[in-house]
């Protein structure tokens, strides 16, 4: 069993392996390997996940150690890997997921001539997924982190020759190396306190110095909130998942909505033993994810392009799951839950955007959609699946994993219970007005299609099979995941043993909670459709308000970023340039020169007559006998 | 030369024990097994002598190189097989009557040495490069050597398909006395072993095809300047033996210590300190003369260049590794005991051969040339790790010596590629945008100069980081900054050529790569494979250099 785990991650590196290095001569299948390596991953979780749930509770975590990574004394780096029931759930996630896209993919980039490129990629994504979740230490998890993030940028701009996705993959990438900056500080801190990386050292020692190194474990938990910040889009680092919305929509789907922006969660989840010795630490991510979740709630309501919308609608769940790994031991299993059943809706939503945009030549305003539902009906009851997943309609997968954090939240207790109770609660109200407004404007209400800018009319029709499956297996996860996962609590019993739990004593009952989320469904819903179901959709945005124009552009995040941090560089860089051009250009060239001129005068000697050389030789042997001599009678 | 050998300890043990009756004149005794490596290179050279001589010329070429790489491959094995039996660590000692030492070091260099001789026989029997010349492939050596060159004879030698594949005895012959030369246990072994290994050289030198009198004066101004340091070294070897009252290194050096009875014949000159001193100066200067260090280095440029460049290859990397082999056996066995005396003027020799080595190197617009420089800098940086003069020194050399002579084998390997129609485009501008059209080409000579600059992951690196280390440890710490100094200088150049081969314009009538034969593929291929094994994974052959790193006394 301990080797299959090496395998799961062995066969989409494969995939990646073969697909990059390959060349043409896979261009024609590159796509079915791509996805059979996914599936095969699947198919290796599928039976370790079998295999453990023959086992007793407490004793299910494998272990497997490959090899030492970095041999020397002192500072002992292996690679092994480690599959509890933490990195299990994740396991099923990404494979299970990702094999659905691989196989959405087939279809969505039929006419693209880098499709066995993108697949390569794909491959390489997961297997770097697979080894962030799987790793038994801090070192290899940044070595997985490190490579979501290069398949992130790769995917990103995949379409390079549009100048808006390289810029996006190169937004990414930089945002993403502050966090990442974050997380190899933290990993450094945790080595020097702790003499380890391996999660079996460092998080019950952490446990255990909780009252003696107060200050250090605080230290190391916010370097670990500034990576989660940077790898799950939160505020202030969120500013990279709107334009990432460039890649193609598979992408969008897999990497920045189901599995890795939710890496910081996990990151969280797993240093649970850190945060909860480091209070200060836990404030700061419940504040982070309340903030995010409200932040980006706002900004997918003023989004008129689709992927953009649900970007913000990410940034916002996220928020929610970070919230609740925030809270401690009573919010932990539901962060993971929350984070399983968004991966399947959010997942399904991309893809039906996806299929939207296929059948619309790849419009993505939403103004520009409209009455879609006649004309791709699967997509239409797909998307609508997921959409009620996502406001909490009572039954569906989103109402049990999202109410179980607003309670969670309550139940925090204190003012700071009732902040983020509330904070949860109003995130809850504008996502469902966003999620209807997407609704609406996408599939009901008239046509307001225009032709494409090469005078093509839109001719919307449904995507063919191989996209259309994946968005049905996503829905019928976006609709029971959450029930199946209630039932007699499995899912926390599941989790318990790892990442422990406790019920908390909350101010307000199941029931009120559970009312006050149905109360903010209607009116979040309500106000939507007042606004873009019983009125008609402008097909050009109006102004707005200042908070409207706001939202639009990000909430002035990127002008923040502009002016404090580009700004700012800018300056700086000019003046290090001029030092570099007066002081430090002057020694080197001045140096280089002089070297030169040296050489040049050296060079005369070499005047090719062998007598000279002979000279030369006779010289030196006089100045070595002569300094022989010498040195004897100094 | 292996009757020298076998009179050799026999003449010698009467020298040395000149004082004693010589009415006993003792039977050699030889260990004929131990001696295998060198005795098969030898007796092998005698067969391709026989097989100049007696094989049809058109069949000529084929035995040749047969017999070259059969003969080396076996004498690898042979020291291989020493190896293993232990003779380089517990069963080391000193064998044919005290000539020779068997030895860790000595296998190790013998090793290294016949491994580069292996692959500079692909080398030079590569025939694919040059166009064919009236029906006949044609290789890098002249069709007659004794030709006048642009002379009627040489044209008619041309025209009948002449070719000189005496070339493979005598690699085989100088092979020969590169083994001896590290193994060398006392001053005339040393001395005879150095002839034996220059001669052939020197004549090697003179055999280009094209730029005939350009090889010619190359191999005239190597053999003077050979012939002059050879007198440098005998007449040290003199002065020694005039101290010593013995030529043996074990004898010398218990003089040294004080621990040799004298014998009252010599008593007069015995221990006289002047003696001593000046000929360990000179005994060094003829050593320094052959690893090419500042001021001894001047024959390398001119002769690097105009030497064929296989020849130049050879020669670069297997002569530097027998020379550094012998002058560290003289300088741990003979002198350990006079290291306060030969370690400052070490010192200076090697801080002016970084320095020049790599100063003069920036100005070189000749790549031949460049390299040439390039192995002066290199025999500084190795220098280095001499006077450490501990364990760490000595095997931090073994390590240098391996790593750097496969660098410089393909890199010359890489030079006989680029041609025109006037032969190899040696010039750098003509190295301009070779990247753009030859990216393979380009790439791996752009591995060979990172190696040349010690960047990480290379050889290079692995090596000069070790030699450091031990000058750093043996209390050189000038020397190491030094060293560094002069390595940033080196790197400039290295990757100005970089720079040219993949950042400038290609120019229209710019030189073609020529597709080489297997042969030299398999020659660079080696020379890159050996660069990056040693330069990622070093740790084996650390190992292995260490293991060897003990002289037998």
């Amino acid at each position: 069993m301990e080797t299959l785990i090496g395998l799961l991650v062995a066969a989409p590196l494969l995939g990646a392996g073969v697909l990059l290095t390959g060349g043409r001569r896979f261009d024609r299948t590159g796509h079915l390997l791509g996805t059979l390596f996914a599936l095969l991953s699947f198919v290796f979780g599928m039976v370790l996940f079998v295999n453990m749930l023959g086992k007793n509770a407490d004793d299910r975590a494998l272990h497997s150690h490959l090899f030492t990574w970095v041999p020397v004394e002192g500072f002992q780096a292996q690679v092994g890997f480690q599959l509890d029931q933490l990195s299990m759930t994740f396991v099923l996630l990404i494979t299970g997921v990702g094999t659905l896209i691989h196989i959405y993919s087939i279809g969505y980039m039929e006419h693209d001539e880098r499709r066995r490129r993108f697949f390569g990629y794909l491959n390489l994504f997961l297997a770097a997924m697979l080894l962030l979740v799987l790793a038994d230490n801090y070192l290899l998890l940044y070595a997985g982190w490190e490579g979501v993030g290069l398949a992130s940028y790769l995917l990103i701009g995949f379409w390079q020759h549009k100048p808006s996705a390289a810029t996006a993959a190169k937004k990414a990438f930089l945002v993403n190396r502050v966090g990442d900056m974050g997380l190899s500080i933290g990993i450094m801190l945790m080595f020097t306190t702790f003499g380890s990386f391996a999660f079996s050292n460092v998080l019950p020692r952490a446990a255990q110095a909780a009252g003696t190194q107060h200050a250090t474990i605080t230290g190391i938990g916010f370097m670990l909130l500034l990576a989660a910040c940077g790898k799950s889009a939160q505020v202030p680092l969120q500013s990279w998942l709107g334009d990432a919305m460039e890649g193609p929509t598979p992408v969008s789907a897999l990497i920045h909505a189901a599995t890795m922006v939710t890496a910081g969660v996990y990151l969280i989840v797993r240093s649970g033993a850190i945060f909860n010795a480091a209070p200060d630490a836990q404030t700061a991510v419940v504040t982070v994810g309340a903030v995010t979740l409200l932040f980006g709630a706002i900004v997918g309501c003023a989004k008129d392009d689709i992927k953009k919308a649900l970007a913000g609608s990410t940034m916002s769940q996220i928020g929610y799951m970070i919230m609740a790994a925030g809270l401690g031991p009573i919010g932990y299993v539901f962060a993971i839950m929350h984070l399983v059943t968004h991966g399947f809706f959010k997942a399904g939503l991309f893809l039906g955007a996806g299929s939207v945009m296929h059948g619309m030549n790849d419009e993505v305003d939403m103004r520009r959609y409209g009455g879609l539902r006649k004309f791709m009906p699967i997509t239409f009851v797909t998307f609508g699946l997921g959409y009620l997943a996502i406001i909490g309609f009572p039954g569906l997968s989103g109402f049990f994993s999202k109410d179980k954090i607003i309670e969670a939240a309550y139940a925090k207790g204190g003012t700071e219970g009732w902040i983020l109770g509330s904070a949860a609660l109003l995130g809850a109200a504008i996502t469902a007005f966003y999620m209807t407004r997407v609704m609406l404007m996408t599939f009901f209400g008239e046509k307001r299609w225009v032709p494409d800018a090469e005078g093509h009319e839109p001719h919307p029709h449904e995507s063919p099979k191989s996209m259309t499956v994946p968005m049905i297996i996503l829905a019928f996860g976006s609709v029971f995941a959450g029930g199946l996962f209630s039932i007699n609590s499995s899912f926390v019993k599941w989790l318990e043993p790892v990442t422990g739990h406790s019920e908390g004593n909350s101010p307000v009952s199941t029931g009120t909670v559970t009312a006050a989320t149905m109360v903010c469904l209607v009116i979040g819903v309500g106000i939507a459709w007042l606004m873009y179901g019983r009125r008609s959709v402008p097909a050009v945005a109006p102004r707005g308000s200042l908070v409207t124009r706001a939202a639009r552009r990000d909430l002035l995040q990127d002008d923040f970023n502009h002016v404090v941090l580009v700004r700012g560089g800018e300056h700086l860089t000019r003046s290090l340039v001029y030092l570099d051009h007066s002081l430090v250009d002057g020694v080197v060239n001045g140096s280089a020169a002089s070297v030169g001129g040296l050489s040049g005068r050296l060079r005369r000697l070499q005047n090719g007559y062998v007598r000279s050389y002979a000279v030369s030789m006779l010289g030196g042997t006089a100045v070595v006998v002569a300094a022989t001599l010498l040195m004897r009678a100094v | 030369m292996s009757a020298a050998l076998h009179t050799g300890p026999a003449v010698h043990s009467m020298w040395t024990s000149a004082a004693s009756t010589t009415d006993r004149f003792p039977t050699p005794h030889i260990e004929y097994a131990q001696l295998s490596p060198v005795l098969i290179v030898f007796g092998v050279a005698m067969v391709g002598v026989l097989a100049e001589a007696f094989v049809p010329r058109r069949s000529r070429y084929t035995a040749q190189v047969v017999l070259a790489i059969v003969g080396l491959a076996a004498a690898f094995a042979a020291v291989v097989a020493l190896a293993e039996k232990g003779y380089g660590t517990t069963k080391a000692h000193i064998a044919a009557m005290g000539a020779v030492a068997v030895d860790g070091p000595a296998l190790f260099l013998q090793g290294t040495i016949l491994l580069v001789a292996l692959v500079a026989v692909f080398t030079f029997a590569e025939r694919r490069l040059d166009p064919m010349a009236h029906g006949q492939h044609v290789d890098s050596f002249a069709a007659q050597g004794s030709a006048v060159p642009g002379g009627d004879q040489e044209k008619a030698a041309v025209r009948a398909g002449f070719t000189t594949t005496e070339v493979f005895p005598l690699l085989l012959f100088a092979v020969g006395g590169m083994l001896i030369f590290p193994a060398a246990n006392d001053l005339l072994t040393l001395f005879v072993a150095l002839e034996v290994f220059s001669l052939p050289l020197y004549i090697l030198c003179a055999l280009a095809r094209r730029n005939r009198l350009m090889s010619q004066e190359a191999a005239v101004k190597y053999f003077l300047l050979g012939a002059f340091s050879s007198a440098f070294l005998l007449f040290g070897i003199a002065l020694l033996y005039g101290y010593a009252g013995s030529v043996s290194y074990s004898g010398i050096s218990s003089v040294i210590d004080g621990t040799a009875k004298i014998t009252p014949a010599l008593a007069d000159t015995t221990g006289n300190d002047a003696l001593l001193l000046i000929g360990i100066a000179m005994v060094t200067v003829g050593l320094l003369f052959k690893v090419g260090a500042v001021p001894f280095h001047m024959w390398t440029p001119d002769v690097y260049q105009g030497a064929p460049t296989p020849v130049t290859g050879f020669m670069a990397a297997a002569t530097k590794v027998a020379a550094f082999g012998a002058l560290l056996r003289l300088l741990y066995v003979v002198l350990p005991g006079m290291r306060w005396d030969w370690r400052p003027v070490m010192w200076g020799v090697a801080i002016a051969t970084m320095i020049a080595g790599a100063v003069i190197a920036v100005t070189q617009t000749d790549v031949k040339r460049l390299l040439a420089y390039s192995s002066v800098a290199h025999a500084g940086f190795i220098l280095a790790g001499v006077i450490a003069t501990d364990k760490d020194g000595v095997s931090s050399v073994l390590f240098y010596l391996a790593a750097y002579s496969f660098v410089t084998l393909g890199a010359f390997a890489v030079v006989t590629l680029v041609r025109d129609a006037g032969g190899e485009a040696t010039h750098l501008s003509r190295w301009a945008g070779l990247g753009r059209r030859s990216p393979l080409v380009a790439a791996v000579f752009a591995v060979f100069l990172l190696a040349f600059a010690g960047i990480p992951l290379t050889s290079g690196f692995a090596g000069k980081f070790a030699v450091f280390k031990a000058a750093a440890q043996g209390g050189a710490m000038p020397l190491v900054i030094v060293g560094v100094i002069s390595s940033a200088i080196a790197a400039f150049f290295y990757i100005r050529v970089i720079v040219l081969m993949f950042f400038s314009e290609p120019k229209a009538d710019g030189p073609s790569v020529a597709v080489p034969s297997p042969l030299t593929s398999t020659a660079i291929a080696v020379g890159v494979a050996v660069t990056l094994v040693l330069g990622l994974a070093p740790q084996y052959f650390l190992d292995l250099a260490d293991k060897a790193g003990v002289f037998v006394r």
